[in-house]
């Protein structure tokens, strides 16, 4: 198994790589939203510092829905999908396996951008720190809870519009405590319990969603 | 592939029997109408005790009346997607298909109720609050509980085969109901995050003789489930099974009794 | 190997195919035949376990399966190699050679391509090397024979051959003229909800 779960996640690596501007959508899309705030709310910095957390994190959710349509779509459509299935392995090693290679590319990009949205945002510098820690942290969760709904609406054709609204109030607890965490950096209160609150929900997600995702997945192909 | 013993056990044999569609059919057809007779009359019952012999409150006045179809309606907006996913789980484990059916069939009667908590409760916020809207713990939890039944809904009708897509929506339900305890504990906590302290429309205690309406309408709310809920379910098989023999013979009894 | 006793599918609520029972032994093939529509995908993707069948059951005590449909199972931005290499790396038979496979299936020329580059038939042929690759006692293979050329017509053959006299058996449904010229003790007519035997 050790070895399939190697193969599956090099393979995975290796067609994003033969895909790679398609890798950048999802960050032109992030970009795009975060700059929207500013040119609808005014560019007052004392308001765009009061909001940069939550915005932030909800371009990162709304980042995450979309790139998130391409986890399963490809192997669903040219039928690895099934040879997983009937492969004998344990689907939701595979699915973690996929997650992981898909946050590696998705996610992390996220994490990466941050410190540039910080700035456009006028988050205070003190908090950038933990803002980045909460995406370390949350965007795996927003990926593996993602992944359920991806696998729910794979065989839908519109999948991608009725992904939005199956995801996100699951997404809501997520949301708060990582703006929680990093308001309370500003407000000088301690941020720690929120952490590892994003800490316990991410240890949960990793072991329960790939059950539920692979659920989700044999539903999908029957 | 095993085929299951079945236990001679009653209470097993009744649920099996219940999946048998004709059998579920027949049997909810003796009861129909006496469930529908009970939440009239506790309907009738618990609104007159609550809009006219309960005194009124003596920090809202009578506006606080809408808490008797409010509330109810809240708790049954929870207590449905609770029920919906655990028939849920048991369709997708047991792949029983009245299950699936009544599954299904909660998921609107549960966002209609979460609708009227949320209409209620915003006209309960304008004379205590002054505002339309409030993002106070409960209606905002609300808002969170339409939008993941609007998502099992919304699954279920995208998908062509019926119980395919019933296999799905139960499975969402149920992640729905492991999530709803997570989302209901961060919506609270975040309230008094943001607000300071935590506002409640109900307020600290209820006095006595406020809270028998309000339990009265409780009950009836959960028959009127129960009646709509085996209705809807008892149209949706015979709609499924149209071409079954069994359905001919229930359409051959009702046009025989209609004749005669 | 395969013990199958009333199998049926329903889907909207209606029969796809009449009730399925036949009983397959190591070294044979089992033919499904019928017009389009009349089921036999469905009856193959309930013998993989894809599908749940609404009635009857069925024993498999075959090691693995191996199944080729019609979605072929391959990546369209992987070379003819790196897709076997996937395959045999996440099967987990490392012994195989993927070179030798690759000549084999005939596709020695187009190795390096991207599989999107191919003709159907090419990938076809690509798609059945994942029967070379693993180790699966059953196949359950649909429609084998399409796209293929003569010669590829003529490959599935050989490898079948290969397989049966080796102990394994095969599940085969195609609509086309053609059938191994061996075909087994039964022989499946499926009519879209009637069976012939």
């Amino acid at each position: 198994m050790p070895a399939a779960f190697l193969a599956l996640l090099r393979r995975d690596l290796l067609l994003a790589f033969r895909r790679r501007t398609e890798l950048l959508f999802p960050v032109a899309f992030l970009l795009v939203v975060v700059s929207l705030f500013p040119l609808g709310i005014g560019p007052g910095p004392a308001l765009l510092a009061r909001i940069a957390p939550g915005v932030i994190w909800i371009a990162a959710l709304l980042a995450t829905v979309i790139s998130l349509d391409g986890l399963f779509r490809s192997d669903f459509e040219d039928g690895t999908l099934e040879q997983f299935i009937l492969s004998g392995h344990p689907l939701t090693l595979i699915v973690l396996a996929k997650i992981v290679a898909h946050w590696l590319v998705a996610g992390l990009p996220l994490v990466l951008l941050s410190p540039l949205l910080a700035i456009w945002m006028n988050l205070p510098m003190e908090s950038l720190g933990v803002m980045i820690l909460t995406l370390l942290l949350g965007t795996p969760i927003l990926s593996l809870i993602g992944s359920i709904g991806v696998g729910l609406t794979l065989s839908l054709k519109r999948g991608g519009q009725l992904l939005s609204l199956l995801v996100f109030p699951l997404y809501v607890p997520v949301l708060i405590v990582a703006t929680a965490a990093v308001m309370a950096v500003s407000d000088g209160l301690p941020y720690g319990a929120f952490l590892g609150l994003l800490t316990a929900g991410l240890v949960t997600c990793v072991t329960l969603a790939p059950f539920a995702s692979a659920a989700a997945l044999k539903i999908s192909v029957s | 592939m095993k085929t299951d013993k079945a236990r001679k056990n009653p209470l097993v044999m009744f649920i099996h029997k219940l999946g048998s569609p004709p059998w579920f059919y027949g049997f909810t057809g003796k009861f129909i109408p006496w469930l529908w007779a009970v939440f009239a009359v506790l309907t009738i019952w618990g609104l007159y005790l609550g809009l006219f012999k309960a005194p009124p409150d003596y920090l809202q006045g009578e506006s606080y009346r809408i808490m008797y179809i409010h509330v109810p309606a809240a708790w049954m907006s929870m207590m449905i997607y609770v029920l919906m996913a655990i028939m849920g789980f048991i369709a997708l484990i047991w792949r029983i298909r009245t299950m699936e059916i009544m599954a299904m069939n909660s998921a609107p009667i549960g966002a209609a109720f979460t609708l009227i908590a949320l209409a209620t409760g915003s006209l309960w916020g304008r004379p205590t609050w002054g505002t339309y809207w409030v993002w106070d713990a409960r209606l905002t939890s609300e808002l969170v509980l339409l939008f993941l039944y609007l998502g099992v809904i919304g699954l279920y009708k995208a998908m062509d085969e019926p119980r395919k897509a019933a296999r799905a929506a139960s499975l969402l339900a149920m992640v729905g109901l492991v999530n709803l305890p997570i989302i209901h504990f961060s919506v609270k906590w975040w309230n008094t995050l943001h607000q300071g302290s935590s506002i409640s429309l109900t307020g600290s205690k209820i006095d006595p003789s406020m809270l028998w309406p309000l339990l009265i309408m409780a009950v009836a709310m959960k028959f009127y489930y129960a009646a709509n809920l085996i209705t809807r379910s008892r149209v949706t098989l015979l709609e499924q099974d149209l071409r079954k023999s069994w359905t001919r013979t229930v359409a051959e009894d009702a046009t025989g009794e209609l004749k005669s | 190997m395969l013990a199958v006793s009333k199998i049926s599918f329903e889907r909207y609520f209606e029969p796809v195919f009449q009730p399925v029972s036949f009983k397959l032994e190591a070294g044979r093939l089992l033919l499904v035949t019928g017009a389009n529509g009349c089921g036999k995908t469905t009856l193959i993707r309930v013998l993989a376990g894809f599908l749940h069948p609404s009635a009857g059951a069925y024993t498999c005590d075959a090691g693995s399966t191996a199944y080729v449909g019609h979605h072929l199972g391959i990546k369209d931005d992987l070379s003819v190699i790196e897709n076997l290499r996937f395959m045999r790396d996440f099967l987990g038979v490392s012994s195989r050679n993927c070179k030798d496979v690759v000549i084999r299936l005939g596709l020695g020329r187009v190795s390096d391509q991207l599989a999107r580059t191919l003709s159907a038939g090419q990938r076809k042929r690509c798609a059945l090397g994942r029967l070379l690759l693993g180790n699966s006692e059953l196949w359950l293979l649909d429609e084998p024979y399409s796209n293929l050329d003569q010669q590829g017509v003529g490959l599935v053959d050989d490898i079948l051959t290969s397989h049966l006299s080796a102990g394994g058996a095969c599940v085969l449904a195609t609509h086309g003229k053609h059938r191994p010229e061996w075909a087994s003790s039964h022989d499946y007519h499926l009519v879209s909800g009637a069976v012939e035997c």
